[in-house]
């Protein structure tokens, strides 16, 4: 007999529907054949639905564990009379769903050149699994010997959502925050009671409202394993984690180390919470996704999934049976097979449908448009799907559109009509204009506009355009302006990780500096990647704690370091209030402005009668930019009566931008004359609070014909 | 101590007294409280919880049931919750869809 501390006792319903009536007993246990479908273990009147899909195992047993039990409590053989085509189900009745963990061992052949390591000895988690128990409270060490590390759990879906859904707001008017659950409120300094935690989040939004963005994207927050390759620093001793997630254990479940309540096995609740408030205060939540690879790594790595249940199936394999490593962390997940093409729908229209998730970014998406032997498909089936997947068919979908094996799509990703982008060259080229370089200013018009030399071409608008200068990856804001080189020693290898690449400038003294006018000086050219950024077409993302001054200290590959490389220091909102005051400001300008946030591309014409094309260029002289390769100054003009396609009246905007070490005198082009005098809205060579005013409050500027424009800075007037 | 739920009624308050460990084992009885005060139709919901003694996800399940099944116009106050009990309302988010009181009179 099973165990009574299992058993919940009599269940109302059971003898109310004989399609939910026991038929077997095994081991004490009473039983019916399941539904093939849905895969996962899913409740039903009285009982549990186990399903899973193996197509070369030969045995599947269903293994119960107590929860957090060593032992199994029970083992349960899946009859052979319970399989359909290749997908066990059984139903399995009177289970305590509250304590109850549940994995799978699974029988079949062990040939590694044809694909096959099944083990019939490990004891497997259900890809499908909705929360994963061994993990439940952040830095807590694992038992190393377990024979079942990641258990799954079960999971009722009873959330009081009251009247939320996705919000659907229009992407043109999204900006995005990047940010790290733990990073956020992990810091002492962030004074909330879970810090770290979903629950610290929200007591922070506040903060992420006043700040004015309208998403928050938000790195990993399923269930991965901090204790994935973690080491300790062979110099400094420090703990090196997989701090920030890009490797999956389960695509299903809300990390429980990001719970507060994750001891209690309530994180679904938590995160579902979490969400539900960000949309009350008109926030969206994207979820940064990697389909790309798992944390089974290669043939040397651990078999607790995938690899266990069918491992043909869901990694590319070499003809030898090794693993494809396209995404440079051991595997890759073989997305255009029809059976993980599935589990990918399914995963992303569980989020929408039950956390009420608005939008995804999929690490390294180039892999998505890989066949199963790594060569790309110009028509790749899953980016197809999901694109028009009816349960996602509001969902914002994000590439970023490379990968680790070469593979580099930014402006040719298979979009169908509904991808946009991560836009890499927005990034590279925006770096180069404002650190000085030269040869940059026709390229900076095209990124402003929201690139339509990479998306113009098939029809895709500014909104394919996700614009961004930093990002997770690499320095952040304040370090892009202090340091030249990466300095990632603290990773313990060598120096040796993270990009070269980093268009970065020192601005005259590596590291920190006690220099009050480098200080300035890097304050300034912050200014300018803030404000170059909200006045571009597209979709602009921000990394946390750029709107502060966050440093990591020269460190662009912080992906192991779980101390205060990667945690924001809330003590910089007063350090750096002025630019914090600055950012804030500047994404006010950008919402107040909705000429700025156009759908479609600007024509270069007029097409509204005002006399002015919708955007018009500028340089030193009025009506004649320099596109010359020697340039470092370009400036340009919104027309008001072309916001939104002309569907909504604005006022004019002027942007001067001086890159040069001169100062430069910008002649102004006169705005219509129904649209009154030039104010100035931002100009980021002076002092806060003389830096940005907010939308009203512009002063009128003196000489409506000429602007000085101070070297390295830009200047943004609006006409009324 | 042994989990119990006391209903009485006042007017059309439904007062439920909580004592002891609330969890799985428990649960279904504070559930089928819950419904018996449903079928009355009461205007407002009143948890007393100085005495719950420890509050697992069963029983969170059982509030949030409570919640959808009084319905939108049925405000719910869970009064003299403290300690572990009111944290893990707290952590849960569940204290912002009912209203926390320390005290029945405040309710």
């Amino acid at each position: 007999m099973a165990s009574d501390t299992v058993l919940a006792g009599k269940i109302d319903s059971l003898e109310a529907r004989i399609d939910y009536y026991p038929t077997h007993e095994i081991a004490g246990f009473r039983l019916r054949p399941g539904k093939p479908f849905p895969f996962g273990a899913t409740l039903v009147p009285g009982g549990v639905n186990f399903s899973v899909f193996s197509s070369y195992a030969f045995t599947c047993v269903l293994v119960l564990f107590e929860k957090g039990s060593v032992e199994p409590l029970a083992e349960i053989s899946f009859p052979d009379s319970f399989r359909i085509g290749h997908v066990w189900s059984m139903m399995v009745f009177d289970l305590d769903c509250e304590r109850i963990e549940y994995g799978y061992r699974m029988d079949g052949p062990f040939d590694t050149v044809a694909g096959h390591r099944f083990n019939k000895d490990k004891i497997l988690l259900d890809p499908y699994a909705k929360a994963v128990g061994g993990r439940d409270v952040w830095g807590t060490s694992p038992d190393w010997d377990s024979l079942f590390p990641y258990r799954g759990r079960l999971v009722f879906e009873d959330f009081d959502w009251e009247d939320d859904r996705p919000l659907e707001v229009p992407i043109e008017d999204l900006v995005i925050y990047e940010m790290h659950i733990r990073s956020f409120t992990r810091h002492p300094s962030s004074g909330v009671r879970h810090p770290g935690t979903f629950a610290a989040m929200r007591d922070k939004i506040p903060y992420i409202k006043e700040l004015g963005v309208t998403c928050v994207e938000l790195m990993p927050i399923y269930e991965f394993d901090e204790f994935e390759n973690s080491r300790r620093h062979p110099d400094t001793g420090e703990m090196l984690y997989n701090y920030w997630g890009y490797s999956t254990v389960n695509f299903f479940a809300p990390k429980a180390g990001f719970a507060a309540t994750g001891r209690l096995g309530m994180q679904v609740d938590e995160l579902k919470n979490l969400v539900k408030e960000l949309h009350k205060n008109n926030i969206e939540v994207i979820l940064d996704v990697v389909f790309n690879h798992t944390a089974e790594g290669d043939e040397r790595g651990p078999t607790f999934s995938f690899r266990g249940i069918d491992n043909k199936t869901y990694y590319m394999l070499t003809p030898e049976g090794y693993y494809y490593n396209f995404s440079g962390c051991g595997n890759t997940l073989n997305c255009n097979n029809p059976i993980v093409r599935s589990i990918v729908l399914d995963c992303l229209r569980y989020w929408a449908s039950e956390y009420h998730i608005d939008g995804f970014r999929f690490d390294l998406a180039a892999i998505l448009g890989r066949d199963p032997w790594g060569a790309p498909l110009s028509n790749p089936p899953l980016l197809e799907s999901l694109a028009f997947d009816p349960v996602l068919g509001k969902c914002k979908l994000i590439a970023e559109a490379w990968d680790a094996g070469g593979l580099y799509q930014v402006g040719s990703f298979p979009a169908f009509g509904r991808w946009a982008e991560w836009n890499g060259k927005y990034r590279d080229d925006l770096r180069c204009f404002l650190k000085g370089d030269s040869g940059k200013v026709g390229s900076l018009a095209q990124r402003i506009q929201g690139s339509p030399d990479l998306y113009g071409w098939n029809g895709r608008g500014p909104t394919a355009s996700i614009n961004f200068i930093t990002c997770h990856d690499g320095f952040s804001m304040y370090d892009l302006f202090s340091y030249n080189e990466k300095h990632n020693e603290a990773n313990g290898e060598n120096n040796n990780d993270g990009g070269n690449d980093n268009d970065s400038w020192n601005c005259g003294c590596e590291g920190e500096t006690s220099d009050p006018g480098i200080i300035n000086f890097r304050k300034r050219l912050i200014r300018n990647a803030w404000t170059i950024l909200m006045v571009s077409h597209g979709i602009p993302m921000v990394l946390m704690g750029d709107e502060m001054g966050r440093t990591q200290r020269g460190n662009n590959n912080t992906y192991c370091q779980d101390n205060d490389l990667n945690w924001l220091d809330w003590g910089l909102m007063d350090e750096n209030a002025d630019l914090l005051r600055f950012a804030r400001n500047m994404v006010s300008f950008r919402m107040a402005h909705p000429v700025l946030r156009n759908r479609y591309h600007l024509s270069n014409q007029d097409y509204m009668g005002s006399g002015y094309a919708d955007i018009s260029w500028h340089g030193e002289s009025a009506w004649n930019a320099d596109w010359s390769d020697e340039s470092r100054t370009l400036a340009f003009m919104l027309c008001g009566k072309h916001a939104k396609s002309g569907t909504v009246c604005d006022e004019y905007i002027y942007v001067a931008m001086n890159s040069h070490w001169e100062t430069k005198c910008f002649e102004i082009p006169m705005p219509a004359p129904d649209s009154g005098k030039w104010y100035v809205a931002v100009n980021t060579a002076m002092p806060s609070p003389e830096d940005i005013f907010e939308p009203g409050k512009e002063p009128e500027l003196g000489d409506q014909g000429h602007f000085l424009v101070t070297p390295y800075s830009v200047v943004v007037l609006v006409a009324r | 101590m042994a989990f119990d739920a006391q209903l009485a009624f006042k007017e059309k308050v439904a007062k439920i007294t909580l004592t002891g460990s609330l969890d799985a084992s428990s649960a279904p009885r504070f559930k089928e409280v819950i419904e018996e005060a449903a079928l009355q139709s009461p205007t407002k919901l009143v948890l007393l919880m100085d005495s719950l003694e420890f509050l697992a996800s069963a029983g969170l399940r059982v509030l949030i049931f409570a919640k959808q099944k009084m319905g939108a116009t049925v405000d719910i106050y869970v009064v003299g919750s403290q300690g572990p009990v009111l944290g893990t309302l707290e952590m849960s988010g569940f204290h912002h869809s009912v209203y926390i009181q320390d005290t029945y009179a405040d309710a």
